[in-house]
């Protein structure tokens, strides 16, 4: 009991220590590296804006879209910055639960985002949320692996030929995989890499008229390809591998290639994490000759609640995160492989980050082949290229991202699975009233 | 009196234990060695057991960016907070469903334990609407009040199983000796029941301890606990095996020291009870 | 012989905990009984009103649903079996003279230290992961092929580490209730020369019947709303093989962000939970009393 008393008083007096003078802002971001860095160089932010203090809200994606969506929605008002992803964006600022940022100082130089990035985050021409990082997702692949079957990887290769390769390289008594994906069911997991990959194949979520596209032949021709693909070159366990399994297996030298977010290159050429470091080459995400690449976009970026007291605050912490200037004070300070990638032209500009960075190019010209409006070769009714930015899609993207897993690890067949993913799309549509 | 033990009997037991207490310690010492890998050496094959090079590294990075003691603080009083709350409200209840028993007392404690069974992420958003609305969002009122609530059905049935366990000729015998029903429940039942209160604590200290949908949803800064502690380590982009198992393994220390503590009080309780 | 006094004594003290838990339940189940008549979505607020069961209609028509039910009592009943089991075994061992006793207790209590969230992460990357795993790497020693648990056996690799999770409740609890166990009982039955097994099922267990009872009704409650683990280790794949009534509407509230739809599977997930409870009370029930 006296041990509880002793804790109780402890809380206590931690509790009445912390003075509230400064402004506070709260902000909710994602534990990924580099917003750990921009957590860590936040004395540089106070020193220039005295009067603002800050703290973090840090936690894994899940946990963090779960919170700052319930909160936002019931305007609990408990956070004053928040990182949010290309998804959330257009849904909430057409909701008006967004502060458009228009005051982010003449500094700012919003025309040196990068367009693709800057498209996806705005509405009728005024920016919702300023990027901090941006991705889009290539090919990597093992250089010394390639020699030695008699390969080149072209700069934009097909998936015959990736199809190809990942069969000569496979040596699965050695443990050698040919090719890695993503396999685990999600919106975010096997569904980003599969959306992204069908878009290359022609197919589409939903015509113009919201009809699902599952029985259409592009969708099976995608997602046979897949799941041959992995049955034959794949590691084993692939149907719950995601991209931190696909990373460890990359890393440890057990795949040919991996096709994955383009942040992961700074991993797999990272000598401290990675045992293949210096034999990681990169190549543009496949594609099927129709012209277009099985890459996404995305951004993680910064935005302000609407109905936040503390805006002004909130957009000058933005205008300094996102900022030239903040490039300039990693990349001063951890190294210019470090900065966060991504947002703006200048960077790939940069010839020290070029140097710095072996992947800059193919992550330059993979987010400038990425087109959230036009995502695919057809028409669609919706924005967003590894997902359909509508709300329904988390739930949705979950459900079929779990039949496909199932033809992935062999329990269902292609066309079952196909099939049921048609009717589950079908089914959630017409409650959701887009299907009349 | 002790019984006689032969040789033989300890040495098997001894072995047999040591084994299966192993085998099942086994994940977490196997985190705990992984809290001091590099994270290329933590899922490096073969595994290495022993003769890898052992690093803090991620101990120290895991300090410089949170505040551990500002979350364990949290924990420790959310988690004694409402174990202490409920064990207030529940002692009593337990002890007159014990020894009062009425028709209704059996229909009660299982109504009691099926208000717990409604999913927690089914009831996530009433109950985020309520505490907005009474300002006890981050709050450690707000959290130990939810988590006593949660906690208080299992609060109640384990006390009631335990002091059902007491003999009752003993409080007759108590009775009888002219003893108060106050004077009952402090000097002749509280005794008694000891390990039962003692084991029940640990547990609801656990669990709160471990709880981590509601001070995940209902916390942000000032009242955040070591789960949410936790959730900024697990599954960022890029290898985080090591630096999660550090985190972890600071997680779980203080409870452990609980852990260690509390089995050598059931233990001691338990030849009080004995004692007849 | 209860009195008149201790009876009315025995009320005011009940009162407390049954007020509370009774505002706890009604105010949060009425809030989720209304919603669960509504359409209402989150993320698309204004659009509220009221249409009846439609919400009820479609979480259970939901081709899910079945697999769903099936999966939830797959998993609860496997775990339930395995801590039973397993934790009357490990309390008997525990209650052996074992020479270092307090060190392997705190070992066989530590799996319950751990975060849910934690010890799905570990076992499935660590031990697990066919290719990086340890379990792989043993299985290779043995000269046996790696088991691919995710894939193959993905309910079971849930269970096992669920199991791992609860084992140390159930052993706790059957302990401390052994630790109750006449001394002198024992002795004389030593003395008698009764064989281990037949005291076994004639004394130890009876005695631990009450104490099974309330590690099967306590645990059931927490195993019917496992999801963390689910959502760490397979996102509910592949198919439908490892998703529950509660990952059903994890997904509705946290995915969809639909409140009524979710209220709906809240309130089926509340029905359905009360059918196990009834149907566990008739099995086991009956040790609550004498």
């Amino acid at each position: 009991m006296r041990i509880l008393y002793g804790a109780l008083l402890g809380a206590a007096s931690l509790l009445a220590v912390a003075p509230a003078q400064a402004e506070k802002l709260t902000i909710a971001t994602v534990n990924n590296g580099d917003m750990i860095r921009m957590q860590g160089l936040t004395e540089d932010f106070k020193a220039k804006n005295p009067g603002i203090d800050v703290e973090w809200v840090t936690l894994e994606e899940n946990a963090l879209r779960q919170k700052v969506t319930t909160d936002i929605a019931t305007k609990g008002g408990q956070f004053d910055v928040l990182t949010i992803g290309t998804y959330e964006v257009p849904i909430w600022a057409k909701k008006g639960w967004l502060v458009p940022l228009d005051n982010l100082g003449a500094d700012y130089d919003v025309d040196d985002l990068l367009p693709a990035i800057r498209s996806g985050l705005s509405l009728d021409g005024k920016l919702y949320a300023a990027p901090f990082y941006g991705e889009s997702s290539m090919v990597m692949y093992r250089k010394d692996l390639f020699e030695k079957a008699g390969l080149t990887m072209p700069d934009s290769p097909t998936w015959d030929f990736i199809a190809d390769a990942a069969k000569k390289i496979t040596d699965k008594p050695g443990e050698v995989y040919g090719i890695c994906l993503r396999g685990k069911a999600g919106w975010g997991e096997n569904m980003a890499f599969l959306t992204a990959m069908s878009n290359s194949f022609g197919a589409r979520w939903f015509d113009e008229q919201w009809k699902p596209q599952f029985d259409q032949p592009e969708w099976k021709d995608t997602l046979s390809f897949y799941v041959d693909l992995m049955k034959d070159a794949g590691p084993p366990g692939a149907s719950s591998n995601g991209f931190n399994e696909n990373l460890a297996l990359f890393n440890s030298g057990k795949c040919g290639m991996w096709i994955d977010a383009t942040v992961a290159a700074s991993f797999v050429t990272n000598p401290k994490d990675s045992k293949v470091a210096d034999k990681v080459g990169f190549a543009l995400a496949p594609n099927k000759g129709l012209g277009k690449n099985a890459n996404w976009l995305w951004a993680w970026s910064l935005a302000v609640p609407a109905g936040s007291k503390k805006t002004e605050a909130a957009e000058k912490f933005i205008a300094w995160a996102t900022s030239k200037g903040y490039l300039d004070l990693v990349a001063a300070k951890e190294g210019w492989a470090n900065v966060p990638p991504g947002t703006r032209s200048s960077l790939y500009a940069n010839p020290e980050y070029q140097k710095a960075a072996p992947f800059a190019k193919m992550t330059l010209d993979s987010i400038n082949s990425a087109d959230p409006t036009h995502p695919t070769v057809k028409p669609v009714p919706y924005v967003g290229v590894q997902f359909v930015a509508i709300p329904e899609f988390q739930g949705l993207g979950t459900t079929v991202g779990q039949l496909f897993s199932a033809a992935l690890a062999g329990s269902s067949t292609v066309d079952q699975a196909l099939a049921s993913a048609q009717q589950a799309s079908t089914r959630e549509m017409t409650k959701a009233g887009y299907i009349k | 009196m002790a019984r006689r033990i032969s040789t033989t009997h300890r040495v098997t037991a001894t072995a047999a234990g040591w084994l299966v207490g192993f085998l099942i310690f086994f994940p977490i010492l196997w985190m705990v060695l992984t809290s001091f890998k590099t994270e290329l050496d933590a899922f490096s094959t073969p595994p290495q057991f022993l003769f890898f090079h052992w690093t803090t590294e991620n101990y120290a990075i895991v300090q410089e960016r949170s505040n551990y003691l500002h979350h364990a603080m949290n924990s420790i009083i959310l988690a004694f907070g409402s174990t202490a709350v409920a064990l207030v409200v529940a002692i009593p209840a337990a002890w007159s469903m014990a020894f009062a028993p009425t028709k209704r007392t059996r229909d009660t404690l299982l109504w009691m334990l099926s208000t717990k069974m409604m999913p927690p992420v089914g009831v996530l958003v009433p109950i985020y609407l309520l505490f907005r609305d009474g300002g006890l969002l981050d709050t450690h009122i707000g959290l130990i009040m939810v988590e006593f609530l949660a906690n208080l059905p299992i609060v109640v049935w384990m006390l009631y199983t335990y002091f059902k366990e007491i003999p009752k000729d003993i409080l007759e015998a108590a009775r009888m000796d002219g003893a108060t029903i106050g004077k009952e429940l402090i000097f002749v039942l509280a005794p008694m029941a000891v390990p039962g209160i003692a084991s029940t604590v640990l547990l609801n200290v656990i669990l709160a301890w471990n709880e981590a949908f509601w001070t995940l949803n209902l916390t942000t800064v000032d009242a955040a606990p070591l789960t949410t502690f936790i959730a900024s380590y697990s599954s960022p982009e890029g290898l985080f095996w090591a630096k999660l198992s550090a985190a972890s393994t600071l997680a779980i220390a203080p409870i452990l020291v609980l852990g260690w503590f509390s089995q050598k009080q059931l233990v001691r309780g338990l030849t009080f009870g004995a004692v007849k | 012989m209860a009195t008149q006094q201790t009876r009315t004594l025995g009320r005011v003290l009940l009162a407390p905990s049954v007020i509370l838990l009774f505002l706890w339940m009604i105010v949060p189940l009425g809030m989720t009984i209304w919603f669960s008549l509504l359409r209402y979505n989150l993320l698309d607020p204004g659009t509220e009103s009221f249409v009846g069961l439609l919400n009820y209609q479609y979480f259970l028509t939901d081709p899910a649903f079945f697999a769903a039910l099936a999966n939830t009592l797959i998993l609860v009943g496997s775990v339930l079996a395995i801590t039973v089991i397993g934790g009357i075994l490990i309390a008997l061992l525990m209650d052996q003279p074992i020479f270092g006793r307090g060190i392997v207790r705190l070992m066989v209590i530590a799996p319950f230290f751990v975060m849910p969230t934690v010890s799905a992460l570990v076992w499935k990357n660590l031990l697990m992961h066919p290719v990086s795993g340890l379990f792989a790497w043993v299985a290779g020693l043995l000269g046996l092929p790696a088991i691919d648990w995710f894939t193959n056996w993905p309910l079971l690799s849930i269970i096992l580490i669920v199991a791992w999770q609860w084992l140390p409740f159930a052993t706790l609890i059957l302990l401390t209730a052994l630790q109750s166990f006449d001394e002198e009982q024992k002795e004389a039955a030593e003395m008698d020369g009764t064989p281990a097994i037949s005291f076994f099922f004639l004394l130890v267990l009876p005695h631990l019947a009450r104490a099974i009872t309330v590690v099967i009704l306590i645990e059931t409650i927490f195993l019917l709303s496992v999801f963390a683990e689910i959502l760490v280790t397979t996102g509910g794949g592949p198919g439908l093989a490892t998703t529950n009534i509660a990952f059903l509407v994890y997904a509705q509230a946290l995915l969809q962000y639909d409140v009524g739809g979710a209220s709906a599977g809240g309130i089926v997930a509340v029905v359905l939970a009360n059918i196990v409870a009834i149907f566990l009370v008739r099995l086991v029930g009956k040790n609550l009393d004498a």
